[in-house]
């Protein structure tokens, strides 16, 4: 028999594991569905609008993008869909739409794109956007709705748990998210699902949520607060498990990550605190977003057998 | 598995790096089969580690099975053997899969395949005649690495090893020839133990074997009971734990120091299937002649277990095995290490074992995209390596930084592109980054 001779020739190995960039972000996607269910059960279909209207722009500002700068498309990594679902996550369902449009585009355009796209941004996008609405648009973006199960809502402003005082809300609020705030943390069981989601997928380890909501609990325990409370209001659990464990944004060390994860949870709680801004966990993982690169470098493994000779 | 296996099991816990891979080792319960003689086999002058061997036959001559064709220039050679009886009908020069030219002795077997008259068992009493045996064996690393035999078993510290550790781990995914190698040779490996621990005058030897090779377990722990000296190490099915410093510090405990030879903690490895040369060859003198591979992957239609003579040609053992389709890709050895062919017409050496015949499928390269810096590479890496940082040095031409990141040891295992969701070919950046590092004269071994 006469074989042809054009074999493909490549380095070792020759086979590969079958997860991609794109099943990652997917799993993630997944992973967030749960929390995106509970938005609109919560906030009514207001939220599905700013959840559309976000995910769609976080889209086309990186399709243009591409287009603009001739560069191959890259939407069909997924990753702006992520990115858009965490921004109007972040958002009070009665926010005008144009807020999440602006959002969108110092997201994915000014934090992402301008830095060289997916895997060079230095700081989680949604995050940056939150923060930048937030110093931009103060009171828009904290008037936050009271959830009216399924039910348009209007703009009644009620007390977020963490504005609630010492006192706080009842746990039960709290786990299944009847309480005032942005749509995407309320509910603190749906978050958890989502974080089981990406456990058993293996999309994240789960050394930096627990070490971040372990830190919050201990420091709100010593500094006389409700432990439970703080760690299921605010955006703790949506910051925890989506925002923290962002692979571009935080260590790759296992070392790094625990450092990572703690450095949060304390600026977390000096903000809350002692702070007077209402995004704790937004500063905090943007501060120690910046801080990743040193983390990595300083907390290299030693390889088997020892590291290199000193010079 | 009864009560008493979960102690047995107990001990395979393993904390470095590494990976689960789908085993694909369907082939496990494959007996060996001999392929017919081939039209012609060639031998390679280049099937071992060190200089290649001279020929010391010419075009005409006869040659018996066991006849020396290539000679070893040096004691870091081994000599070359003929694996049929025929005729020399060329000597030559081809390409070598890496490139490089190579001598090849070309013979033409008559089919009577007679033994070469002078062939008898090697009289081996103490170290300096079993030495002296095995350096007339042609037998090397037969893993895969090529190192002779002969000089592994004499480290400057010999007095000092105490153990013996027979690499049977056989990590490879769709390799099982280490596993034949145990159900149907036990008797010969257990003699090749007896003679290395008896000449070498180690006190003790562990058989190490991956958990996924019950039967083989079972057999050895079986046939070794009796001896005192030997018992059988069970290890976790994890890839690359037969790679020599990760297989020493999960069956011993002990760590290979940064770019030292393995000797120095006190241990000597050899290969399962090399042991069992070993003892073949003190029974009978037949030197290294031929070489069970297996036979698989997508493209190949009845995958087998194949005994070869040595210098096959791949399109050949190919052939026998038939083919569902025309193969994309035909890769030597495994598929994690394993080095992908562009000619089928290069012979098997001594070291190889596996033949892998990949259909389009999975023989197309992934599309590479960005690094998202997931860190799995980190996890993965055995030896404690950073491949993303040293991916991006590469990328950056910051040379001077692959010492601070160790790029040296890296034994080249595959893990790092395996896990890499991005699909970024980071194997491949590490081994260039080694050659750079080696050329610029810092780092590699002292």
């Amino acid at each position: 028999m006469d074989m042809q001779e054009n074999y493909i020739v490549s380095a070792s190995p020759h086979i590969r594991s079958k997860d991609t960039t794109q099943s990652i972000m997917l799993n993630v996607i997944l992973a967030l569905m749960p929390a995106l269910v509970a938005s609109v059960i919560l906030f009514g279909f207001r939220a599905l609008l700013v959840e559309a209207v976000s995910v769609a722009s976080a889209v086309l500002c990186e399709a243009a993008w591409c287009a603009v700068r001739k560069e191959k498309q890259s939407i069909r990594d997924l990753s702006a869909i992520i990115t858009g679902l965490l921004l109007a996550f972040n958002l009070p369902a009665s926010i005008p739409l144009y807020i999440p449009v602006i959002g969108a585009i110092v997201a994915i355009i000014v934090v992402k794109e301008l830095f060289g796209g997916i895997g060079y941004n230095f700081a989680n996008p949604a995050i940056v956007a939150r923060i930048t609405l937030a110093v931009s648009f103060p009171s828009l973006m904290t008037s936050y709705t009271y959830p009216r199960l399924f039910q348009a809502c209007d703009a009644l402003t009620s007390a977020t748990p963490l504005a609630a005082g010492k006192a706080g809300l009842p746990l039960m609020d709290l786990l299944l998210g009847t309480h005032g705030g942005v749509i995407g943390e309320t509910c603190a069981v749906a978050l958890l699902a989502g974080l089981i989601w990406l456990l058993v997928t293996h999309t994240i380890e789960i050394t930096i949520p627990a070490v971040y909501v372990g830190t919050v609990f201990v420091l709100s325990w010593i500094f006389g607060y409700n432990p439970l409370q703080q760690v299921l209001s605010g955006g703790l659990l949506l910051g925890a498990i989506f925002m923290a464990t962002d692979y571009v944004t935080s260590p790759y060390t296992h070392l790094g990550k625990i450092i990572f994860a703690a450095g949060c949870g304390v600026i977390t709680c000096m903000i809350r605190f002692f702070g007077n801004m209402r995004e704790g966990v937004s500063y905090s993982i943007l501060l120690m977003n910046l801080l990743v690169p040193i983390i990595n470098e300083k907390t290299r493994r030693v390889p088997l057998g020892g590291g290199a000779a000193k010079k | 598995m009864g009560f008493s296996d979960v102690f047995k099991y107990a001990g395979t816990r393993q904390k470095t790096g590494g990976l689960k891979i789908r085993h694909h080792k369907d082939t496990a319960n494959f007996p060996t089969e001999y392929l017919p003689l081939p039209e012609q086999v060639v031998i390679s002058m280049v099937q071992h580690t060190g200089a290649p061997c001279v020929p010391c036959v010419e075009k005409g001559d006869h040659v018996y099975v066991g006849t020396m064709v290539g000679k070893a220039p040096t004691a870091m050679s081994m000599h070359i053997f003929s694996s049929v009886s025929g005729t020399v009908s060329g000597i030559e020069r081809i390409f070598h899969k890496a490139g490089m030219g190579e001598t090849i002795v070309i013979v033409k077997p008559d089919g009577l395949q007679e033994p070469d008259p002078s062939i008898k068992p090697p009289e081996v009493h103490d170290f300096t005649s079993f030495v002296d045996a095995l350096s007339m064996s042609g037998i090397v690393g037969l893993g895969g690495a090529g190192f002779p035999t002969d000089i592994k078993v004499q480290p400057k510290n010999l007095p000092d090893i105490d153990t013996l550790l027979i690499n049977g781990a056989e990590c490879e995914p769709y390799l099982t020839t280490d596993n034949r190698e145990f159900l149907e040779h036990p008797d010969t490996i257990l003699y090749g133990i007896d003679a290395c621990l008896k000449y070498l005058d180690i006190p003790k030897c562990l058989i190490c074997i991956e958990d996924n090779k019950e039967a083989a377990i079972d057999l050895m722990t079986k046939k070794a009971a009796s001896d005192d000296r030997i018992d059988v190490c069970v290890l976790q099915s994890r890839y690359p734990q037969g790679a020599q410093n990760i297989l020493i510090k999960n069956a011993t405990g002990r760590i290979v120091p940064r770019g030292a030879r393995h000797t120095v903690v006190g241990v000597i490895m050899l290969n399962v299937t090399t042991v069992s040369s070993i003892g073949k060859y003190l029974q009978t003198g037949m030197p290294l002649v031929s070489k069970r591979l297996t036979v698989a992957g997508d493209a190949i239609e009845n995958p087998k277990n194949l005994e070869v003579p040595i210098g096959t040609q791949i399109k050949d053992v190919l052939n026998y095995c038939g083919l569902k389709e025309d193969p994309k890709k035909v890769i030597l050895g495994g598929p994690m290490m394993g080095v992908a062919q562009f000619r089928t017409d290069y012979p098997i050496v001594r070291q190889n074992n596996g033949v892998l015949a990949f259909s389009e499928k999975l023989a197309k390269t992934p599309e590479i995209t960005p690094c998202i810096h997931c860190g799995r590479c980190i996890s993965a890496c055995p030896m404690g390596l950073s491949p993303v940082e040293i991916g991006m040095a590469f990328e950056r031409y910051e040379f001077d930084k692959f010492e601070g990141l160790n790029v040296d040891i890296c034994i080249g295992c595959g893990c790092c592109s395996y896990v890499c969701p991005a699909k970024r070919p980071l194997t491949e950046v590490m081994t260039l980054s080694k050659g750079i590092l080696k050329k610029s004269g810092k780092g590699g071994k002292k």
